[in-house]
């Protein structure tokens, strides 16, 4: 677990990113609907300690992958900033992401080798064609692939085979600081189960710093030192991992862990959560958990929440909680 | 049981002749669907799990073809029709959600004018009415805002809202059997549940036969009726989920079982089963997991199973179950 007071290797302040989805101008005027726009990330702010991982987690479409393709650069923020401390020898950190869609993001007309050689020879991390042909064997096999894999082409591979192609891509560059859009989204369990043990020794030899996005809980808690949860573009709850499944604060965050499908003790009977999910297109007044919220009252439709920390180091933005910490002060 | 089943195959092959010979990517592998059932598929990555799917629908890519065994659909054997009726079949009888949400959306064109074309290809709908259900089959699946996100392009939804726009397209034709490859793999906990629930909804009302593949097995114990686990382009097990589950029968499928990350305490390594899935153009002869196999005696190296009847279930294992788990116990 890293302490509280490592030095972060990424700062990132109020952050806000909105996209323009409005019909085209003729339709606008014609139909008469108005400009729209999403704030698919809404002044979010974090830091992520060096050597550590900070796990994004939230409902489809609040804002995850906006979050990690502004931090990579991607996408330019709209308001806010995005600060990478220096690394070792003083240049800015080196910062890698694995895609959420493995496909998408291979070249599907070069070959597997070409595609993980490229990083080697674009930032010249290795001389010779020998030393290039013999670390990209040696990252095939690190992802369980193997060496003869490199002549193929990605259509010849299946789901997870070519998520660990892009895997071994990303580890190609010898990254400081990597951001891992569900990075093992499509692996079975006995695969998944080795690269999330490959990239928690990653950290703990190279001191590797991970943002981290998955949807699948137990990852996170297997990956993560801390945990920021996401609701329709805000953080609304943040916490160190043990903390936050010890004392899930946010009545969002209670909802998301109860959700979680059993092995052990399926609920075959579940109903889909009650009340709508709602739509970032026009997000609900004061906090935009409200119409979800068993607790909600008057306040809450009204007046936007800000940041409670608690003593034991989780911030937490919801009334109720800060309602409760005022009358125990 | 003399209800027909909707999907059968037997004894499927499939193979992808190469330069260097050619490899088995699908071996023997027999299953059934009832009408209101769903079946899960588990295995490793690179099993043959979306494999089995494409080749029920022929979508193998060439020069993979399917080399052996039959594929029965609702009484009619389907893999030896002409290409123009399978043309017909696909999308009206059998729907697919593919592993990959973007190779099934158009970029080029909104969601709402993708999923009309579908709607009214397979319906005398007219086009308002096709409009109106593509909105309604978004909300089912639990896009939020539908009547305005029906008019966005592929691009303006995350991966997650994507994948579930596919899962509309997949179902804009009530189709008898849906073959779901990873549909909520992409998907958070609540609108994973809010997509399986309807997969169940699905097979209650309609009768429809669902294939699901995915690695989740929080997903298949909560979802699927029956669960068949998939190695190396083989069948390995077959039964009752929750049977498969608490009591699994191959080595394999309690090495699966073993390497879920639970939501106990975190450990400093999650269990992993040693060693890789086989390539296919090397799988060992008898048993093909004996390499990995913790209980491995020499028959498996020669000898290749058959599935038998074991537990609940069926599978492909020499060794006697009661025996192995008091190894196991040891
Ligand atoms: N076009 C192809 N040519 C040759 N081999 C292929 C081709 N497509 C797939 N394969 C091989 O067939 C095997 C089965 O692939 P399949 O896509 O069915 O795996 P899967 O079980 O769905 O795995 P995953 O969980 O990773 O999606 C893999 O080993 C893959 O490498
Ligand atoms: N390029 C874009 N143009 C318009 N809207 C966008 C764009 N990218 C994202 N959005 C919108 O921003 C919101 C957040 O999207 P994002 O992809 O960050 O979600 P996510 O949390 O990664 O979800 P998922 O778990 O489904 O991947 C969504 O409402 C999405 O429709
Ligand atoms: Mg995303
Ligand atoms: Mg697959």
């Amino acid at each position: 677990m890293i302490p509280h007071t490592a030095p972060s290797a990424l700062t990132v302040s109020a952050m806000t990113r909105r996209f323009d989805v409005s019909a085209p101008w003729l339709n606008r005027v014609i139909e008469r609907k108005p400009r729209l726009f999403v704030r698919a990330v809404d002044d979010v702010s974090f830091e992520v300690p060096k050597g550590g991982c900070l796990s994004l987690v939230g409902e489809s479409g609040c804002g995850k992958s906006t979050v990690a393709r502004l931090v990579t650069g991607l996408y330019a923020p709209s308001e806010g900033s995005i600060a990478f401390a220096p690394g070792p020898d003083g240049r800015p950190l080196s910062v890698q992401m694995i895609f959420q869609d493995p496909y998408a993001s291979l070249n599907p007309r070069w070959r597997v080798f070409d595609i993980i050689a490229e990083p080697l020879r674009e930032l010249k991390l290795r001389e010779t064609e020998v030393e290039i042909a013999d670390r990209v064997a040696e990252l095939l096999k690190t992802v369980g692939l193997t060496a003869s894999d490199g002549r193929k082409f990605p259509h010849e591979f299946s789901g997870g085979q070519r998520q660990r192609i892009s895997i071994a891509r990303a580890l190609a560059s010898e990254p400081d600081f990597l951001v891992c859009d569900e990075p093992t989204s499509a692996l079975d369990v006995s695969v998944q189960a080795q690269i999330l043990n490959l990239m928690r020794r990653l950290q703990d030899e190279m001191g590797l710093t991970y943002l981290f996005i998955s949807h699948d809980m137990s990852v996170v808690r297997h990956m993560s030192d801390q945990i920021a949860v996401m609701y329709l573009g805000r953080i609304v709850e943040q916490a160190p991992t043990e903390v936050l499944f010890a004392h899930p604060r946010h009545p969002y965050t209670q909802l998301l862990l109860e959700t979680i499908p059993n092995v052990t003790a399926p609920r075959r009977d579940r109903e889909p959560q009650a009340g709508e999910v709602p739509s970032p297109l026009k997000p609900p007044s004061g906090c935009t958990f409200h119409p979800r919220c068993p607790q909600s009252d008057s306040r809450c439709s009204a007046e936007r929440p800000e940041m409670t920390t608690m003593p034991d180091g989780s911030r937490v933005a919801c009334h109720r909680v800060e309602e409760m910490m005022a009358r125990m002060a | 049981m003399t209800e027909q089943p909707t999907l059968d195959v037997r004894n499927l092959r499939v193979e992808f002749p190469g330069r260097h010979g050619t490899v088995t990517a699908l071996d023997d592998v027999s299953l059934t669907i009832r009408p209101g059932e769903i079946l899960g598929v588990v295995g490793e990555s690179g099993a043959g799990k979306s494999m089995t799917g494409l080749a029920v629908q022929r979508l193998l890519e060439p020069p993979g073809h399917i080399a052996g065994g039959e594929v029965w659909l609702n009484g009619r054997r389907i893999d030896q029709l002409p290409e123009p009726q399978m043309e017909k079949i696909r999308g009206r009888e059998i729907g697919a959600i593919f592993q990959d949400p973007l190779t099934s959306l158009n970029p080029l064109f909104s969601v709402g004018r993708q999923l009309v074309e579908t709607i009214r290809l397979h319906s005398d709908l007219s086009k308002p009415a096709a409009r109106a259900r593509a909105v309604d089959l978004l909300a089912e699946v639990g896009i939020p805002a539908p009547a305005e996100r029906v008019d966005h392009f592929p691009h303006q939804f995350s991966g997650g809202m994507r994948q579930r726009v596919v899962i509309a397209l997949a179902l804009a034709a009530r189709p008898r059997l849906v073959i779901a490859d990873e549909p909520t793999t992409a998907l958070d906990v609540s609108i994973q549940a809010q997509i399986t629930a309807l997969l169940r909804k699905l097979c209650k009302d309609h009768g429809t036969a669902v294939m699901l593949v995915t690695h989740d097995m929080g997903v298949i114990a909560e979802t699927a009726d029956r669960v068949a686990v998939m190695y190396a382009g083989r069948l390995v097990e077959i039964g009752p989920v929750a049977e498969v589950v608490a009591r699994p029968s191959h080595p394999y499928t309690r090495g699966l079982m073993g390497s879920i990350p639970t939501l106990g305490a975190r450990v400093p390594r999650l269990a992993q089963i040693d060693g890789a899935m086989p390539r296919l153009d090397a799988i060992p002869t008898g048993c093909a997991f004996n390499p990995r196999c913790p209980l491995v005696q020499d028959r498996c190296r020669r000898d290749r199973p058959d599935l038998r009847p074991m537990g609940a279930g069926l599978a492909a294992c020499w060794i006697d179950p009661a025996a192995a788990a008091t190894e196991t116990a040891a």
